[in-house]
């Protein structure tokens, strides 16, 4: 009986968030927020070298083969840093789909590709879950057509992963008939895209299994708790150090209290991620109702701490030129990708076998 | 990470679901409250759940106990079995989880013999004097005195929130020994006779309806010197020895999980215009946020022991189970009071009852522990200052 992260987990850790603070400081993200692509070309080619887009990849297919609970501590660890979004879009989200999807030679082909960092794949599955507006892409005599909203890191991806026909369509980025339009979102750190096609040739079509959203579901929940945890350390530190009436404000209770709060929201929502995190290998019979309804509760409790660490900085926290806002728009965002917590909760009941 | 027990951990399981088969049947019915089963079934149930090895496991042979060596996993386990199978742990109570380790760690050769055995058979039932109605949160400013006078001291004073102080057959308190000493200098740890002249209980009636706490009274009571725990003056430390205690029985879940699973019954069974709560989905969805956070709190519990078996400090992680759980505990009841509209109110007697009134008890009973052992504000500067390390409230002029 052991559930803690083992020392192995704890060195990845301190491994992925030392590589951060130095190639990827909020001046960095920053500038990357600014560009059309919001990703970083140079940290993806380290993240790479350090194997991190190799995390969930088969050590057959040039990868680490390590366990889901690791690869979701990087996504917390890219979280916290505020990171762009390629490690949930093809990290844990084409890696998932790929390893699950049963084909042997596009694994061959894609899975050393991701590991190295030479290929980006944008997902898009919103319409899996929640069709909005008419949006939704079809088979039309083998042809893509339609559109998908909301696909994750897709502006400037290599490749789009796609979800189709109840299963999930591959296609190049590069080619005639396919358009990707950034959507803005409050969150600049990372980009969404609207997907359209128009009579593309698919290079794959794949199973796709609720796994995989699943999979996606957990990586964004975990990058809302490294968000969280600097933001913890962001309020503390200014609790600490800033004075008014003559005093610092964390003697106040009533910016204590806030403070503690924010840890008594934290860590028992930590303790349900790395459950959820350990079940989707250990406990596959559990493991899509344990990520709808772990992601379903990270992003209540997310969104409530990055709302009272702000709080707790008082005017500045409002500001631009401090970087809390980082987070707090990159959580607001995360809370709505891939489901937000009515339509995860609902889907858990329906898990559980509480509803129809 | 790996939820496996160990082979020998499993055997001793085997061990554990054999005892329940074999002696299950013989258990006081556990339940709210207890109170199923006669005195003498209550106390024959104890020493067999001693004899096994199940209650007072680590208390050594010497003063009672089974002897064995503390090992939190087979005390999980135990917990475990006996929660799965419906069964009575036994008696507990302040005196064997808090009274009785104390005289462990600080109690004189003589105390240990008199008072270790009678408690954690259930033959002696114990009250703790700490608060006062002057000194709740800032307990170490209590008042009542007890002054020495010969060979013994003479206690005057208050304690307030003292609950089974009709039933118990002694106390253990915390009484101003050394008035001109500092505040948390002056402390006595003191045990003695609840039927000692000058004593008076009066229950005190809550917000509940009932009078789970009592208000006890001294007037001129006489206890011999030997009632001290310990030294003089270090009471504060010796008392806060069996807070540590206290908070140290690791946030067991199982209560709040069983608390849950009635609650899913209910919506599961409860019908409105003829059809199932749980069929609502406004009530399913508050329904599936509370699961959510009775899981979160479920494996945080299973977070902590393994810190506890690795020996590291679990940091803030450890300091905030008692505001969450006590808080989750509430809104479980709250939930089931609003599932139960009109019929949530209604108390133990009253036709239509639920669950023998059960639910509003609950939910009023729960705000009580939000606020007792700590209030929920004193959680929070608990963590705040032990955990993220916040400057103290400066002391007031």
């Amino acid at each position: 009986m052991d559930f803690g992260l083992s020392d192995e987990q704890r060195l990845l850790q301190d491994t992925v968030r030392r590589l951060l603070d130095q190639a990827y400081p909020t001046t960095r993200a920053r500038e990357i927020s600014v560009t059309a692509d919001a990703h970083d070309a140079a940290l993806h080619t380290q993240l790479a070298e350090l194997g991190a887009f190799g995390t969930l990849v088969p050590e057959t297919h040039g990868g680490n083969g390590l366990s889901f609970l690791d690869a979701m501590l990087v996504a917390e660890e890219l979280g916290r840093a505020a990171a762009p979004g390629a490690f949930v879009a093809t990290g844990v989200l084409a890696v998932t789909a790929l390893r699950e999807c049963g084909n042997e030679t596009l694994c061959k082909e894609l899975l050393p590709e991701i590991a190295a960092g030479r290929t980006r794949i944008g997902v898009g599955l919103a319409e899996s879950y929640a069709v909005r507006d008419g949006a939704g892409v079809r088979l039309e005599r083998g042809r893509l057509q339609g559109t998908a909203l909301f696909a994750l890191d897709a502006v400037g991806a290599d490749r789009l992963l796609v979800h189709c026909a109840g299963g999930l369509a591959l296609a190049s980025a590069h080619q005639a008939g396919v358009e990707v339009i950034p959507l803005d979102s409050v969150d600049r750190t990372r980009r969404i895209a609207e997907l359209r096609f128009d009579a593309v040739e698919p290079a794959a079509l794949i199973e796709g299994t609720p796994r995989v959203l699943a999979a996606g579901r957990l990586a964004l929940a975990f990058d809302s708790l490294g968000g969280c945890t600097r933001a913890l350390e962001l309020a503390l530190a200014y609790a600490n150090e800033r004075k008014q009436f003559g005093r610092v404000i964390g003697s106040f209770q009533a910016v204590k209290h806030m403070l503690a709060e924010i840890a008594a929201l934290l860590e028992p929502a930590r303790s349900l991620a790395w459950y959820a995190a350990h079940a989707f290998e250990h406990a596959p019979a559990d493991a899509l109702r344990l990520a709808a309804l772990a992601k379903a509760h990270i992003s209540e409790v997310t969104t409530e701490i990055l709302r009272k660490a702000t709080e707790v900085h008082g005017g500045i926290g409002f500001t631009e030129q401090y970087d809390l806002h980082l987070w707090f728009r990159r959580v607001a965002l995360s809370r709505q990708l891939l489901g937000g917590p009515e339509l995860l909760r609902d889907e858990a009941a329906r898990l559980r076998g509480w509803s129809a | 990470m790996d939820l496996e027990y160990a082979p020998e951990y499993e055997a001793f399981r085997a061990q554990v679901r054999a005892f329940l088969d074999e002696h299950g049947a013989e258990a006081p019915r556990a339940g709210i409250g207890g109170g199923g089963g006669s005195r003498e079934r209550t106390l024959a149930w104890q020493r067999r759940l001693i004899e096994h090895g199940f209650a007072a496991r680590t208390i050594p042979k010497d003063y009672g106990g089974y002897g064995a060596q503390p090992d939190l996993l087979r005390s999980i386990i135990i917990d475990e079995e006996f929660a799965r199978a419906g069964v009575s742990r036994g008696i507990g109570g302040q005196g064997a989880s808090m009274l009785v380790p104390t005289l462990l760690e600080h109690g004189s050769e003589a105390q240990k013999r008199e008072f270790v055995g009678p408690t954690i058979r259930g033959e002696l039932l114990w009250c703790q004097g700490y608060s006062e109605p002057g000194s709740g949160s800032d307990l170490a400013s209590l008042q009542t005195r007890a002054v020495e006078d010969g060979d013994d001291f003479l206690i005057n004073g208050q304690k307030i929130w003292t609950s089974t102080a009709r039933e118990a057959q002694m106390m253990f308190a915390l009484v101003r020994t050394e008035p001109d000493a500092r505040k948390h200098e002056g402390i006595s740890y003191l045990v003695f006779p609840m039927s000692t002249p000058g004593i008076e209980v009066r229950p005190l009636h809550t917000l509940t309806g009932n009078a789970e706490f009592n208000e006890v009274f001294f007037t001129n009571v006489r206890v011999p010197k030997s009632s001290l725990v310990g030294r003089r003056g270090e009471g504060w430390k010796i008392g806060n020895t069996t807070l540590r205690h206290e908070r140290n029985m690791l946030g067991s879940t199982s209560q709040t999980e069983s608390m849950f699973a009635s609650l899913v019954t209910l919506l599961q069974t409860e019908t409105i215009n003829g059809a199932r709560a749980i069929d609502s989905p406004l009530l399913r969805d508050r329904l599936v946020r509370l699961e959510a956070g009775v899981l979160a709190m479920k494996y945080h519990a299973l977070r902590l022991l393994t810190c506890e078996l690795r020996g590291e400090s679990p940091g803030v992680a450890g300091l905030i189970v008692k505001l969450v759980g006590c808080e989750l505990n509430h809104q479980i009841s709250g939930l089931a009071l609003d599932v139960l509209g009109e019929l949530g109110p209604l108390v133990r007697g009253s036709a239509h009852e639920r669950a023998q009134g059960g639910w509003p008890f609950q939910w009023m009973f729960s705000l009580g522990l939000i606020i007792g052992g700590g209030t929920a504000q004193i959680q929070k500067n608990i963590i705040g200052e032990r955990g993220l390390g916040l400057p103290r409230e400066p002391k007031a002029a």
